[in-house]
């Protein structure tokens, strides 16, 4: 598939609406995952460890 | 080596560890190149024009809505049958990425069908199936936290989701087995795909990225649930101490 412009490519052929609005959507939705799961993982950690200096004092 | 040796907790973080970084790099080179195809080489549609693209999308997210399900009841299973520790933890690892799955294929889903079907939603029995399919990841995940008592939860959740498997057969077989708006399979291991070599191998590619990158985020997922579980014990202690 060959696009003359990339107005003609962010056209999609009329349904750039419809078409957009899914890869927008998916993207959104794996890159909230991907925060998530990165705010998660230093959340448990710094937790684990105040836990860990409480129980040494 | 003893392949057991990984179904061990302590083991298998490290190994998840190092695997990581493979899955993600895999992943990004598989969703480049999926989308390459997708946009700059698969032809227009000569039915549906440009806007059959979301296909490349919409359906590697609903095969992995349903194969990400049989694998937790897979893991379910296995931690009911043999009480492994690791395999409960897997399941819990993986059900809110297939939850995104399942939401991600409904919504790609409604977006084809306003412009193709004039209808954002049906009440036909692909989408219906395909929706009680999100409501079973939600219910089990909301099941797993409402449950303080990490073996009764395990052991619930995963029941729960041994019992809702049966509905992955119902939503793969629903185009054939009722009329339905949705329309059949475009690809089935029984018969040759009924579209061009291009769109079927965007598709492919977009599948085996989507297959990475859960294997990614559910490696990560679950070596914070086995450092969560395994706080008590004397090498998270250690690991720990180590960054600090």
């Amino acid at each position: 598939m060959e696009w003359a412009s990339w107005s003609e490519f962010w056209n999609m052929g009329g349904y750039g609406f419809y078409v957009w609005g899914s890869y927008g959507v998916t993207a959104a939705c794996i890159a909230v995952e991907v925060y998530l799961l990165k705010r998660a993982a230093g959340d448990t950690r710094r937790r684990l460890k105040r836990m860990q200096q409480w129980e040494e004092q | 080596m003893n392949l057991y040796t990984y179904a061990s907790p302590a083991n298998f973080y490290v190994l998840a560890g190092k695997l990581v970084p493979w899955f993600a790099w895999g992943t990004g080179i598989f969703t480049v190149w999926g989308l390459y195809i997708a946009f700059f080489l698969a032809p227009t549609d000569f039915q549906q024009s440009e806007a059959y693209r979301i296909i490349f999308i919409h359906v590697p997210a609903a095969w992995m809505s349903m194969f990400i399900y049989l694998v937790m009841a897979f893991w379910g299973a296995i931690g009911l049958a043999f009480n492994t520790r690791l395999s409960f933890m897997m399941a819990r690892a993986l059900a809110p990425t297939g939850a995104i799955f399942t939401f991600i294929a409904l919504w790609t889903g409604a977006w084809w069908g306003k412009p193709m079907w004039g209808a954002w939603w049906v009440w036909d029995a692909r989408l219906t199936s395909e929706l009680i399919l999100l409501f079973l990841y939600v219910g089990i995940i909301a099941l797993w936290a409402a449950i303080d008592d990490i073996k009764r939860g395990d052991r619930a959740g995963s029941l729960l989701t041994l019992i809702g498997a049966i509905n992955v057969p119902i939503i793969y077989f629903s185009v054939k087995w009722w009329n339905t708006l949705h329309q059949g399979a475009s690809v089935s291991l029984t018969k040759a795909p009924s579209m061009a070599a291009t769109m079927l191998q965007g598709m492919l590619v977009l599948a085996i990225a989507a297959w990475l990158y859960t294997i990614t985020v559910a490696l990560i997922r679950v070596r914070r649930i086995i450092l969560e579980r395994e706080r008590q014990t004397e090498w998270v202690k250690a690991l720990l101490e180590k960054e600090t």
